[in-house]
């Protein structure tokens, strides 16, 4: 009787070798906030992700959780519930980079996992999946230089003032003016990432500069930027957009007219599917360095059809990221 | 009525720790009661802040944002410079001092006042710490982190706290008269007692464990944010009043309002437990505090009826 016992066990051990050795794990996402589209297409990006792991035996559960309300204390009393309720890993997406630590510390003495991205955390015990948010905008000036080798002026659209995220893409977009000398900024407004908010700020601005040939936006503002263009009656420069629906709307519009060609770059809310997964890595053994970098999806004119069609209205483009897609964020980190 | 006005946080508090527990096995052991509780000793003392307040018939509702100054001037100062922090400290309490003799001298309804003075506290807090960081002072967060035999921290600390404002509410004479501001300020003052003075201690009171709930939340939390802590300006009048305290009347319960505490914490924990949607989740936390408060009014009807 336990010679079968012993066996069935190690058959049992075997089988989940091929499957996979977190089978029996637990993830928990702790979120902060569910307001708006990003983190409502990040939210529904993780269940799908997450059922699809559970329906295929790769970890026992993964639920979300979302704080009542987007305060820290609130949060670190959910990560200790956590802590309490089991879990083996935790993907974070924290409401402030330090006022959690303490609460990450506990999780982490407690032998949990715990991967944050998007916010992330500076308790040296957890993971981090971060943006580089000046890479972002240094491509965007990179992308402009290829289009118009003779430079010209551009117009930045900035985002919300104080915001960290804000000061990281201005700072890649002057970057890369240092780099390419050939182009002038010529105007800075701030945008707030929101349509309205930046055609006001265009509109305020524009008659007060000379030709624009290129616009760098940071996202959510690219549309706006356009219709306070054409409100003036001016040519419709060069504008990078930031992958929201209304703009590829937009853009596949102005590129049925008149033949428009950009680019479109953000981060996708899916890279909740690749926290999930890079603690299904460290579950799993892997050994994964404590700093990753989140890909951007970049929209180019060929995948513009697709990627406006995949998008629901009044939501940004996503991409839903894979176990490979993790592994690649890792082996590229090592 | 007294006696009832006590019982009724006990049965409550207790009957949310059995459900807890039957839901989460787990949470019941030492470790388990620590990672329930331990969040709720900052939230504890600011709820006794609250009360301080709520005692001479005023109403705080800076507090959330003074607890959040309090705890970035424990990442930045009192961790680089501890003597140049607790000056600061000190300050912040006279500060609250001040704040109540302008209060009683002007007659300026304290609702007002001290919204307005949670701007002040928010500006300087993101003054000190422009973006969340700082780091908690180590003896600090050796208090915080210490394992004491049989019972955990968060419970000898609610024990502490209860106590030690209980002795000087309740018991001390001090406190009875500063309870006699909220009563009848009228008599105090025929009896040559400065009830400016008294009001002014009373803030003073409640700046001080603004402080401490700042400090302790540090202590856990070991870093700051300039908008820590702001939730606890609500969770605190609500603390208070499930404890039995009355926003008139200087009618407030120290180990009332520390139970009241830790009942808001253990319900949020247990509505999370349940896996309620989050949109749900306050409100049922308003509807448990509708619940408590209903069953005290049915009690305190009857025993006006007896």
């Amino acid at each position: 009787m336990k010679n079968h016992f012993t066996g069935a066990a190690v058959l049992a051990l075997i089988a989940g070798a091929v499957a996979a050795d977190t089978a029996d794990k637990r993830i928990a996402l702790s979120n902060n906030y569910a307001g708006n589209s990003w983190r409502q297409a990040m939210l529904s990006t993780f269940q799908e992700t997450a059922d699809q792991a559970v329906a295929d035996g790769i970890v026992a559960a993964a639920d979300a959780y979302t704080t009542s309300e987007n305060q820290p204390t609130e949060q670190a009393a959910q990560i200790q519930n956590m802590i309490l309720q089991g879990y083996d890993a935790i993907v974070l997406n924290a409401a402030s980079p330090t006022a959690l630590n303490g609460a990450v510390k506990e999780a982490c003495d407690a032998g949990l996992v715990v991967v944050s991205f998007d916010g992330i955390v500076t308790e040296p015990c957890a993971w981090r999946i971060a943006v580089d948010f000046a890479a972002m905008g240094k491509e965007e000036i990179d992308y402009l230089a290829t289009r118009l080798p003779d430079g010209g002026n551009l117009l930045e659209i900035r985002g919300l003032a104080g915001v960290f995220v804000d000061d990281e893409i201005s700072k890649g977009i002057h970057a890369g003016v240092a780099e390419h000398d050939k182009f002038d900024i010529v105007g800075s407004v701030h945008g707030d990432w929101a349509q309205d908010v930046a055609q006001k700020a265009v509109a305020g601005i524009l008659p007060s500069l000379p030709e624009v040939v290129g616009v760098a936006t940071q996202g959510g503002d690219g549309y706006g930027v356009a219709q306070a263009f054409a409100a003036a009656g001016r040519d419709t420069p060069l504008i990078v957009l930031g992958n929201r629906q209304d703009e590829l709307k937009w853009w596949a519009e102005q590129r049925d007219a008149n033949g428009y060609e950009t680019l479109s770059l953000s981060i996708a809310p899916g890279v909740a599917s690749l926290a999930f997964w890079v603690s299904q890595q460290i579950l799993d053994g892997k050994e994964v360095p404590k700093d990753l970098t989140v890909p951007f999806l970049k929209i180019t004119q060929a995948d513009l059809d697709a990627t406006l069609a995949s998008t629901p209205e009044g939501s940004v483009a996503n991409t839903v990221y894979t176990l490979e897609d993790a592994q690649a964020v890792i082996e590229a980190a090592e | 009525m007294n006696r009832y006005r006590i019982l009724l946080p006990v049965v409550s508090l207790a009957v949310l720790l059995g459900l807890t527990f039957w839901m989460q096995p787990r949470a019941m052991s030492y470790f388990g009661v620590n990672l329930l509780f331990n969040l709720a000793v900052p939230i504890a003392l600011a709820t006794v802040a609250q009360m301080f307040i709520i005692m001479v018939n005023d109403i705080d509702l800076s507090i959330g944002a003074f607890v959040s100054l309090a705890a970035c001037v424990t990442a930045t100062w009192l961790n680089d410079a501890p003597l140049i922090g607790l000056l600061a400290m000190a300050a912040l309490i006279l500060a609250y001092a001040g704040m109540g003799a302008v209060i009683h001298a002007l007659e300026l309804p304290a609702i007002v006042v001290t919204l307005g003075m949670s701007f002040v506290w928010g500006g300087l807090a993101l003054f000190l710490l422009p973006t969340p960081g700082g780091a908690a002072p180590e003896w600090l967060r050796a208090i915080m982190k210490v394992k004491p035999p049989l019972v955990p921290m968060a419970v000898v600390a609610a024990l502490l706290i209860a106590g030690v404002t209980h002795l000087l509410v309740i018991r001390a004479g001090l406190g009875t008269v500063l309870r006699g501001v909220g009563g009848n300020p009228r008599a105090l003052t025929r009896a040559g007692w400065n009830v400016m003075q008294l009001k002014a201690l009373a803030y003073a009171g409640a700046g001080l464990f603004g402080v401490l709930a700042g400090m302790a939340l540090v202590g856990l939390t070991t870093a700051a944010d300039a908008n820590i802590a702001l939730r606890y300006t609500l969770l605190s009048i609500a603390g208070v009043i499930l404890g039995g305290g009355e926003f008139t009347g200087g009618k407030v319960s120290p180990v009332g309002a520390v139970i009241g505490a830790l009942t808001l914490t253990l319900a949020a924990s247990f509505l999370s437990f349940m896996r309620l949607s989050p949109d749900w989740q306050i409100g049922a936390q308003g509807a448990i505090l509708i619940l408590v408060l209903t069953a005290r009014l049915i009690f305190a009807r009857r025993g006006e009826t007896t």
